[in-house]
Formats: structure tokens, sequence, C-alpha cells
């Protein structure tokens, strides 16, 4: 005979004001097996859980019904407080009459009927409770980070700091990502490269760090605590432990005419490369859509000319397998290209460039070593056009509906950089508004404006005209001085909005993680848990999570690192027992739990069975790993002959809750 | 501010005028923008205010080339054309008058005039 306990919280006024929480815990103790049923002001204090633990030891519990707020809210403090009072935690039940019913609803009689309806449920679901027991899994203590830019090598040396192995997997030929392109960093105007660059080569000289450029992840399966990644390390055509980094065969490369993408293809490289002088690795690539010899086979100096030997046009893609215990996701971002608006000339005149190309042509190791020259006739120009919001804050398909957050700072950054460097040139900056949440950065904004006198003007750019004599007409709106303008520049430039890098989908469908319909990945919490992923032991680190500076990058992967270090540090994990199981005689091995299961728990494997007239047959049976499992009962669902079940879900519990709602 | 104007005029233009995010790009667009007394980005804004009295008196409501360029390069796909439109439409049918009747449509034909003007023209200016 079960003896189970009804706790009715009044949430001081959430619950009790809507709610008559005394007439709820007077009807529910009239249900069977009820025997005591109480009420109590905030049934998650301290004297609140003392009243469940005395209730269990003294009425000798076998079921616990809470009716409070959501699980999702106090659920483990009184499964915590039953298993402290000696009942196995899973005997606990919680309705929800707080945000399923006193939040939502106004009259007290309704809301108080259907407070006691939930109860009921919970408390016909509690009667076919099963204890159940939590199991434990290894964890393997070597962590993978996806993406070498400034958030992953920060993200890899903060969990190489804590001892732990990790590698990372950067798909381009060197880390550093973003970060080594952009020229100056605001608010404080350090050279990115003089900061970024010590990092590399801490992340290359780290024993505990493996960087595996030139790579990308295949193929990911596993879970939490116990991933096996399969990593593509894609022919280089260049035996990395050979190569010396001494840059002979670049010299020598015939084929010059490659667009160069470090530069956003504002100059050209050869078809052997190393991307910029501080890479890391230093090591050439072969580049075989344009290399003489991969495509014609004609040609071979490079690998005449050099003295390690390191050519090797035979290479192939290799696949390698590892184990990881976590796996953090740094991928980035990429500015969109603004082609699709006409209105800006960007796609046929080469004076309208995006910001980022303005940071190559500001930089000193860019096309014109540094001074600011227009791409189209190579002079300097005098007058320079902003604009600001190209692409985001959309609500079309061009562009995006999100603010991209960075760019208000690097424009003011670029405006202040040009009028230091060259008084002669007006700068005008066409805003829609100024975002500047940040420490120090409104006070840089203002700078620009008042130190430097940049032309700050509300409004937009409604087109822009490439004329004859090569100047540019800018049409625009001077909101508040209520005038169209018409200015004659030499230069627009375009603050493009940021998007995650196309990698991210095929990635996330890979480690079964969620991302939000912009393909920024989810967070588990967006404001308590915002370095976790939804899926256990993947974590997010920089602007893959959403439009990101390097301050917060930096802080975001210090704190994906923390989480990780978390999970590595532990030698097992406790499983969430509410996972699916299968009951093999009744399932058909029909794969349908197999395809809805989106993280690959369900195996089918063919198992031998005793038949009735006793010979044995073979028969293919879905198997759960409940370690993969995280219980999301999508199987149940799909399972036709039903023998997939859900502990502490099953099909007979979630019968028993709408019968007892239908009643 | 006359709720029911500005009730008809969100109803005719199906235009959302809480979409605008005042950047004024339709202004900055605009062809006609140095005819008009109020600019597209008034336009949508004064609608939001309900502030429509001034709009039906004024001159601009007829400068407007209907060339839909503020439509194309919004970046909020809140259509501005499409309120000027409704705003005159709302004037043409309360002065209760016919902007264009067809005696004076031979004074005005060239060769060079499409007669998809035309028809426009009567759709625009004629109740």
């Amino acid at each position: 005979m079960q003896r189970i306990g009804v706790f009715v919280c009044h949430c001081g006024t959430n619950i009790a004001a809507t709610v008559d929480v005394k007439a709820v815990a007077e009807a529910l103790g009239h249900e069977a097996g009820v025997v005591i049923s109480q009420d109590y002001q905030y049934m998650c204090s301290e004297s609140g859980q003392d009243l469940v633990k005395n209730a269990i030891k003294e009425h000798n519990l076998t079921g616990v019904v809470v009716c409070s707020c959501s699980p999702r809210m106090h659920e483990n403090t009184f499964r915590k407080a039953a298993a402290s009072a000696g009942l196995n935690p899973y005997l606990v039940e919680i309705a929800n009459i707080r945000e399923q019913c006193s939040w939502i609803h106004k009259d007290i009689a309704s809301a108080t009927d259907k407070a006691i309806v939930l109860g009921k449920a919970a408390v016909a679901k509690v009667h076919l409770n099963a204890p159940l027991t939590a199991g434990e899994s290894p964890v393997v203590k070597r962590a993978l980070v996806i993406g070498g830019g400034i958030a992953g090598i920060q993200t890899a040396l903060d969990i190489a700091e804590a001892g732990f192995e990790v590698d990372i997997v950067e798909k381009e030929p060197t880390i550093g990502g973003k970060m080594a392109q952009i020229d100056k960093t605001f608010p404080t105007l350090d050279c990115a490269a003089c900061i970024l660059t010590p990092k590399m080569v801490e992340a290359a000289q780290n024993e505990k760090i493996t960087i595996h450029s030139f790579s990308e992840v295949a193929d990911v399966k596993g879970f939490v605590g116990n991933f096996t990644v399969t990593i593509k390390k894609k022919a280089r055509f260049v035996d990395e432990t050979k190569c010396t980094g001494c840059g002979l065969c670049t010299e020598k490369c015939p084929m010059k005419k490659v667009p160069n993408e470090f530069n956003m293809g504002l100059d050209n490289r050869t078809a052997v490369y190393i991307p910029f002088a501080q890479a890391v690795p230093k090591v050439a690539t072969i580049d075989p859509n344009y290399c003489l010899m991969l495509k014609n086979g004609k040609c071979g100096v490079c690998s005449k000319v050099c003295t390690a030997g390191a050519i090797d046009y035979k290479q192939t893609d290799k696949m390698i397998e590892q184990k990881y215990g976590a796996i953090v996701v740094a991928t980035g971002f990429n500015p969109i290209k603004p082609d699709k608006y006409d209105e800006f000339a960007y796609s046929y005149c080469p004076d309208v460039v995006t910001s980022l190309e303005l940071e190559r042509l500001m930089n000193a190791a860019g096309p014109n070593g540094g001074t600011l020259l227009r791409p189209s006739d190579k002079t300097h120009p005098h007058t320079i056009v902003f604009v600001q919001c190209v692409g985001s804050r959309c609500d079309d398909e061009k562009g995006k509906p999100y603010c991209s957050k960075i760019c208000c700072m690097y424009t003011a950054k670029h405006a202040m950089l040009i009028r230091e460097k060259y008084p002669d040139t007006e700068v005008y900056v066409f805003y829609i508004d100024v975002r500047t949440p940040g420490k120090n950065f409104d006070e840089f904004y203002r700078r620009a404006v008042e130190q430097y006198n940049v032309h700050y003007i509300k409004g937009m750019v409604g087109k822009v005209t490439p004329k004859a004599d090569g100047k540019i007409d800018v049409q625009a709106s001077d909101l508040l001085a209520n005038e169209q303008l018409h200015i004659n520049a030499d230069m627009v430039v375009l603050a493009t909005a940021i998007e995650p890098d196309k990698t991210a989908r095929p990635l996330a469908t890979m480690l079964t993680t969620q991302m939000d319909t912009n393909d920024f990945f989810t967070e588990a919490h967006p404001k308590l848990r915002p370095v976790e992923s939804a899926t256990a032991g993947i974590f997010l680190s920089g602007a893959c999570q959403g439009p990101k500076d390097i301050p917060e990058t930096v802080a975001q992967a210090s704190a994906a690192a923390a989480k990780a270090i978390g999970l590595l540090c532990k030698n097992s994990i406790t499983c969430n027992p509410c996972v699916a199981h299968s009951d093999e005689l009744m399932c058909n091995g029909c794969s349908a739990c197999e395809k809805v299961c989106p993280y690959g728990a369900i195996t089918y494997q063919d198992k031998e069975f005793r038949m009735p007239d006793r010979s044995t047959a073979i028969r293919r049976v879905a198997s759960v790993n409940p370690a993969v499992c995280q219980g999301c009962g999508a199987c149940t669902v799909a399972c036709p002959s039903g023998a997939m079940d859900l502990n502490g879900f099953s099909n007979s519990q979630i019968m028993a809750e709408v019968d007892a709602i239908c009643k | 501010m006359n709720k029911n104007q500005k009730n008809w005029i969100d109803i005719t233009s199906g235009v959302n005028v809480l979409k605008c995010m005042r950047c004024g790009k339709c202004s900055a667009t605009c062809p006609s923008y140095d005819e008009m007394e109020y600019h597209p980005h008034q336009f949508v804004y004064m609608v939001e205010k309900g502030d429509i009295e001034p709009l039906l008196n004024s001159k601009s409501l007829y400068k407007c080339l209907t060339c839909f360029a503020c439509v194309e390069r919004c970046p909020r796909g809140v259509e501005p054309a499409k309120v000027v439109e409704a705003v005159r439409l709302t004037a043409v049918r309360q002065q209760g008058n016919n902007h264009l009747i067809p005696d004076m449509i031979p004074d005005m034909l060239d060769d060079d005039l499409p007669q998809q003007a035309i028809v426009t023209a009567f759709r625009k200016y004629t109740k």
C-alpha cells in the first residue's frame, strides 16, 4: 500500500494570491494513498524542506508530491531533501502550480480547481514511480577545441594550464583567426598582432596542446566524457614535420596570381604559401587549385628549392581518430559580403570596401604596407564615408535581424586612426544609433567626435554612385538637419554584419547541439548557463554563440575552459537515470527509434532468443546506451510496438496522469 | 491625433509603421527629396504619431513618384511609399473631387508617355 505525502507551497503570494492553497491541500488529502497533505508558505526554505523530511520519516512515506513551481526550479531541491530522509529521490513528483497555473490565471476559483487537478495527476503518477539509481560513466581526460581563433586559443591555453591535454582543430593553415587580420584593437588601440601572436606561440609551445591546422572535424560519436572524434587532416602537400618555414618556396613559386585571402583578396600570393609572417604553425601549404605541378604535372620548383625535402605532391587527406571527454566549439564568425546591396556599389566599385578590408589596407603587413591608399588608383583618399549597420538590424532576406555589436566601436577606431595619421582627411560616419556599452567604450567614441573631429551624422546612406572622375557620390540623409546630403567621397567603408562561420551548421548536426535561426549556437540557459550547450559535454566559446568583441570573447573562452576543466577533473560522471530502455521481447527491430534519436543513443544488435518451440532465433533488437540518452522520449513515441519506455516517465505513468486529469 | 484617420491609413497602407527604426534610408534614397516639404521618413513618423492633418494638406503628397526606391531599400521592410499612397488616397477621398478628369488627358499626352502612366494617374488622382 502506497503512503504518499502532499506538500502545497504558497510561494509567498506567487501561488497563494491566485490559488486557494488550503483547499488544494484539503482536496488532495482525500486522494487514494495520500496519508498526509500540508501547505506551507515557502516549501523550498529550510523549514519547508524539514516539513517534507520529517513527514517522510514520521509517516514512512513511499512517495512525495510537491505542488509548487516548475520542476526546472526546485525538483533537485526536493529530491535532495527526500534522499537525505532516506527516500529514493526519484519517488518525488512536482506538480507545477505556479508557472502553469497561478501565474497565468486570474480567477481564484478556476485556478484552484486546476491546481487540484494538476496535484491529482502528480499523485496518480507517483503511485507508479519506481526507485531509480543513477549510473556512472568514466571521463576521458582530454579536450577538443574546434576553431583556433582567439576564442579557441584562450580556451586551449586555460585547459592546458589546468593540466589536461587539449587538441585544437583549425580549418585554415594557421591559427589566429579574425584577430590576426585586425590592425588595432579598441578601446586601447593596441596592435592586435602584438597581443595575439604571443598567445599563438604559447599555444604552439605548450606541451599539453596539439594543434591540428588545416584540419576539420569529420565525425563525432559518443557522449559526455567519452566522445570519439574523427579529424580530417587535409593534404597540404608539405610535410609538417620537415618544413622549417623558411619561405624559400614561396619566393620561388612561379604562380604568383592567387588572390590572398588573408588580405581579403586585395593583393596576391603564390600557390605555395604561408598566410602571414607570424603564422602558427609556420609551415607552407600548397593550394591545389593553383599549383602548376598539381594541376598540370609541370613545375616542381618548390620541391627543387626546399632544402628540408618537405614538399610532397603525393600527400593525401589523412583521418585520425581521438577520444575526448569535453568538446569546446569556437568556430567564430565572418563578415557578410555586401554584394546584394546594389545601392552601395560594392560589387563594381573597388573604392567601396568593407571594414575588414580597410583593416588590411591600414595594416603594416597589408597590401600597401600600412599606407592608406584607394584600391583603384593607389592615391591617398581625402574624404572617407563610413556606413553603419550594412546588413545588420535588417528585416529582409538580404541581411541579419540582429545588431552585430562590434561595428560601432571598430568604426570609431577606424575614423580615429585615419584622422590621427592623415589629418587632412575628412571622415564622415553615418549612423542609426551609436551603441557603445562596454568599459571605456563611450569615452572612446566621444574622443573620435570631440578630439578627432570625426563627423557623425544621424542618418543612413541611400545611394553610392561612382563617378567618371573617380570620385564617389554618396547620397545620404541627415535626419537631425532634415536634409538630404551629397558627399563627394574618395572611399566608402561598409560596416557589414557578421554571421557565424559556414562550418557551424554541419558541426552542430554532428555534435547534436542546438542553433538559433541565425546559425548561432544556443546556450543551455541565456543567463545562467551561457557557455554550455544543451548537449552535455559540449561548451561554447566566442562569436559562434553570438556577436562578441575581443574582451567578451576572451572572457567567454576562459569561462568555457572552466566548465570543461570542471568536467575533466571528474573521474566519472553521474548519469541521468531517466533514460529510455527497450523491451527486447517486444522490439521488432524496425529502426524507427534509431532514426528519431537526436543523440545517437540507440544502436541495433543481433541477439539470440529462445523461441517458444525451444529453438533459438537471431533477432535484431534495439538497445539504448544509457550514458548517451538524454531522456527526451522521442523514441517512446516513435516505437510502433511499445517496446521503448522511459524511466521516470513511463507510458503507464503518463497515461495515469492523463486519466487523473480527465476523470 | 485623429485615431480614425490613423487607423484608416494603417489599414489601407498595410504598413506597420512601428517597424521603423528611424535610420532615414528612405529619405536618403528618395529622388524627389528636395521637392518635398515632408520627406518619406517624416511620413512614417507622423503617421505613427497620428499627426496626419499636416500631411493631408501638404503638396508633398503629389511629389512622391511612387518609384518604390524607399520600399526596395528599407532595411526593416516598412514600405514608406505605401504610407504616402495611403495618405494620398485619404486626401483624394476627403476632398471628394477628382484631380484628374478624362477631358484633361489629351493636352497632357506626348509620344513618350506610357499608357501605364495614364492608368496609374487615374488610380491615384481620381475618386
